[in-house]
């Protein structure tokens, strides 16, 4: 009923234009919390939750593993590494893969605060690193990738679709803050 | 005109001469209509395309992922004419099939993870990047009579 609500009044919005139903859908969803909470359903969050928990141990190797394959796919994401050592089990390399996949797990851990989660590295990324966010699709991909490599099977088109979409949420709230 | 190491031709002519054609073909596009549900509307004359168990059990997108994966063969025999070799299907995609250009990366994304699946480790970065080359330029032909 609440996803029915939130629904009609976004279409309400739409077709008027009329900020008070702005207001009213606010109330209903958090605009933030929106594209999270409406891309996924309760299965599929608590699968992510799943995957990302088992993955923790092996993130410095998983994160280090996606950043290479973005790095030999699309040689232009290398720029944004100058200032680091980013061959093969290289402890930049490393480190910095583990620093990502333990904050993708983190956000995995409750979705829907994924904003308030991620209010740090929003503004890092959006003031700081200016990382392009196109970008962040690139290493999305990788990630896949890489989950694909190491769960074998068991990265089922469910858990992929789950996976993307997860990581495209991410994404957004990630660059939230750019402008 | 793409260039292609010794070294890009051989890790490309690996990869499909390990390939099971009947395998991978079926697991991609059922990937694909999964993964990104928007492209079913192709299919509709498919049958039941409700959910994931039943794609994944549908005959028909298996019979249709081994075709669309041996049409990839043409690209392996051509890796110097690609372009040219791929624009009768690309006229076909276009003007009878009505395929937006954009499902092609979406296929070949799900090919790579399938592909990633199977050869876990030995799919490495330097492999992928390579393969992602091949497909980038298919899929570049593909779409390149529409208009």
């Amino acid at each position: 009923m609440q996803h029915f609500k939130g629904h009609f009044l976004l279409l309400l919005e739409a077709r008027t234009g009329n900020s008070i139903c702005q207001v009213l859908f606010s109330q209903h969803y958090t605009e933030r919390d929106r594209t999270s909470a409406t891309m996924l359903s309760n299965k599929e969050k608590d699968l992510i939750k799943e995957i990302w928990e088992r993955l923790t141990p092996v993130a410095a190797e998983i994160g280090a593993d996606a950043l290479l394959r973005m790095f030999a796919s699309y040689p232009g994401t290398k720029t944004y590494f100058s200032h680091l050592d980013i061959s093969p089990n290289s402890s930049h390399l490393l480190s910095h893969g583990k620093k990502i996949v333990l904050a993708i797990a983190e956000g995995a851990q409750d979705i829907s605060q994924l904003t308030v989660t991620l209010a740090p590295l929003q503004t890092l990324h959006a003031y700081q690193l200016r990382v392009d966010p196109r970008n962040f699709k690139l290493l999305s991909h990788s990630m896949l990738v890489s989950l694909a490599c190491y769960l074998g099977d068991e990265f089922t088109p469910v858990a992929h679709a789950a996976m993307d979409k997860y990581l495209s949420a991410f994404a957004a709230v990630l660059a939230e803050k750019y402008r | 005109m793409v260039e292609w190491s010794e070294n890009e031709r051989s890790i490309i002519s690996n990869i499909f001469s390990n390939l099971d054609y009947n395998d991978v073909g079926p697991k991609a596009l059922v990937r694909c209509l999964v993964v990104y549900p928007w492209t079913q509307r192709y299919f509709s004359s498919f049958g039941n395309l409700y959910n994931a168990e039943a794609i994944s059990t549908n005959p028909k997108v298996a019979a249709h992922g081994i075709k669309v994966l041996h049409g990839l063969d043409r690209a392996l025999k051509n890796l110097d004419n690609i372009k040219a070799t791929y624009a009768e299907l690309s006229v076909l995609h276009s003007e009878k099939l009505h395929v937006d250009p954009d499902n092609f990366k979406l296929l070949s994304d799900c090919l790579t993870i399938v592909i990633a699946g199977k050869l876990g480790s030995a799919f490495t970065p330097e492999v992928q990047a390579t393969f992602q080359k091949f497909l980038a330029v298919v899929v570049s032909a593909l779409g390149k009579q529409y208009h």
